[in-house]
């Protein structure tokens, strides 16, 4: 078993390897000629206005929520579904609970219009809310 | 179980001798599996982009590359631009590798590492027949969604340390979108595992062997080929492929997160790219489609065979990825979270309830 892994870490070294040594080797090779021009930020020929280490769309936090909390839930699922087999109606009904409350949340962020990409303004939710 | 069937023969043999030579043999075992996969991984890269540049070529009615050739006696009579991809490789190998000033010039150089490390290390458990599987972990397809999301860090990192804006959209994209569809691909994957049991990848072979019949994606019709399905969806969304291909989309954000890459960087990156291709393939063979089996149950699966019946499967699916590749528009993002969130993961999970219900009502 440690075997397994060890071979899995040679792999990453090589993936590594690999890498380093064509880069070396192109650097051996390339002629460099950097100016200021050639190393400017590409912006379609235009010069670069401003800095893109810039606050970012909350739409992507919230994916990244809603990701996460379904991965973890994967991660349960995982060992279950691997003796499902042996464990029997009680296991699965058991799993079925966990998974439609999980699915209860999908369809929170579903209904509260979380899922659209662009969402033009904030829609007060009817009927769901006090 | 490291690397090729000699193996235990040769560690047999030397059992007599100290504890710290079948270590070594061990390591020199595992270090020839890494050069050769590495090996591998690098000339089906090419393999691949030859093919993509040939089959989209003939879909449009073109001939694509024509004239790269040698002009060494056998190989010059194969013709067709054969060499395009080599000649492309040695290009890339000679231009200048421009860093943007304004990047973060560490995290620019590592992104490429970890994206082609990543990749190579999802190799290490791919069975290529019954004893050819570099790495044999009990924990294979756990293993294998881990080591591949983990690609989307070497992203994340490109698209954030090249300061580009085009870098930052593709990155942020790139990453939604693989997050986004890592859950319904994992969930039909646990379909598949609760029909076999375990996460083996060779089990998950065995299970299927003895004819195309057998193959998982016919098991509890319809609702392992509604898997499958969701499946190949969701993998062409985490391979960056059209019509998911948004993180790339030319006409918008230039080449998405490596747009300041350039030289061999780049070219490490579009090699992750195609060895990714192969590895997605071999893993929808492996899941659904019998792996290294034969189809035609004991005919034909000596291990030759074994091998050959992995590239067929793997090949033909990375030839439907091409033909969907230029054959559908690209989608828009909000339609692309719309196909993940409000139709994949519903049905993935009606799909597991399905099989769930079938396999406890036939027991």
């Amino acid at each position: 078993m440690l075997y397994n892994f060890a071979t899995i870490l040679v792999f990453l070294v090589f993936g590594c390897l690999f890498v380093g040594v064509n880069l070396l080797l192109s650097r051996l090779l390339q002629t460099r000629n950097p100016f200021p021009m050639k190393v400017s930020t590409y912006e379609c020929g235009e010069l670069p206005e401003g800095d893109s280490w810039i606050q970012f769309n909350i739409r992507f936090y919230v994916i990244a929520l809603i990701f996460l909390i379904f991965e973890v839930e994967i991660v349960f699922l995982f060992p279950w579904a691997v003796v499902f087999k042996h464990l029997g109606t009680f296991a699965f009904v058991e799993m079925m609970i966990f998974i439609a409350i999980l699915l209860v949340g999908l369809a929170y962020v579903w209904v509260k219009g979380d899922l659209e990409w662009d969402k033009p303004k904030q829609v007060p939710a009817q009927g769901l809310l006090p | 179980m490291p690397v090729l069937s000699a193996n235990h023969a040769v560690i047999n043999a030397l059992s007599i001798l100290p504890t710290f030579s079948e270590t070594l043999t061990n390591v020199l075992f595992m270090v020839l599996g890494a050069v050769i996969i590495t090996g591998l991984a690098a000339l089906l890269a090419l393999v691949s982009v030859y093919l993509e540049r040939k089959v989209s070529a003939h879909m449009q009615d073109r001939l694509g590359p024509m004239e790269v050739n040698t002009e060494i006696p056998i190989l010059k009579n194969i013709g067709h631009g054969w060499a395009q991809t080599l000649a492309d490789a040695f290009k890339l190998l000679l231009k200048e590798d421009i860093v943007p000033a304004a990047a973060d010039k560490k995290l620019h150089l590592l992104a490429p590492f970890i994206v082609f490390a990543a990749t190579l290390a999802a190799f290490a458990v791919l069975p290529f027949g019954r004893n050819l599987i570099p790495s044999d972990l009990n924990v294979g397809v756990f293993y294998l969604i881990a080591i591949s999301s983990f690609v989307v860090v070497g992203i994340i990192l490109a698209g954030w340390a090249s300061n580009n804006k085009w870098s930052l959209l593709g990155a942020m994209r790139s990453a939604a979108q693989i997050v986004s569809f890592e859950i319904p691909a994992s969930v039909s994957v646990l379909v598949v595992i609760m029909a076999v049991g375990s996460l083996n990848l060779g089990e998950i072979v065995e299970f299927q062997e003895g004819g195309i019949h057998r193959w998982l994606i016919w098991r509890f019709f319809p609702f392992n080929l509604l898997a499958f399905f969701i499946f190949f969806v969701a993998s062409l969304a985490e391979l960056n492929r059209a019509p998911f291909d948004l993180p790339e989309a030319e006409s918008e954000i230039i080449a998405g997160f490596h747009t300041e890459y350039s030289g061999m960087k780049f070219a490490m990156f579009f090699l992750a790219e195609y060895a990714n291709m192969f590895l997605v393939g071999v893993i929808i063979s492996t899941l659904f489609l019998g792996g290294w089996s034969s189809p035609f149950g004991s005919f034909l699966n000596s291990a030759p065979f074994q091998v050959f019946w992995v590239f067929v499967k793997s090949f033909a699916i990375i030839f439907v990825h091409m033909w969907l590749r230029w054959t559908l528009p690209r989608v828009r993002v909000d339609q692309l979270m719309y196909t993940s969130w409000k139709v994949l993961t519903p049905f993935a999970f009606v799909s597991m309830l399905g099989v769930g219900l079938w396999m406890i009502l036939i027991q």
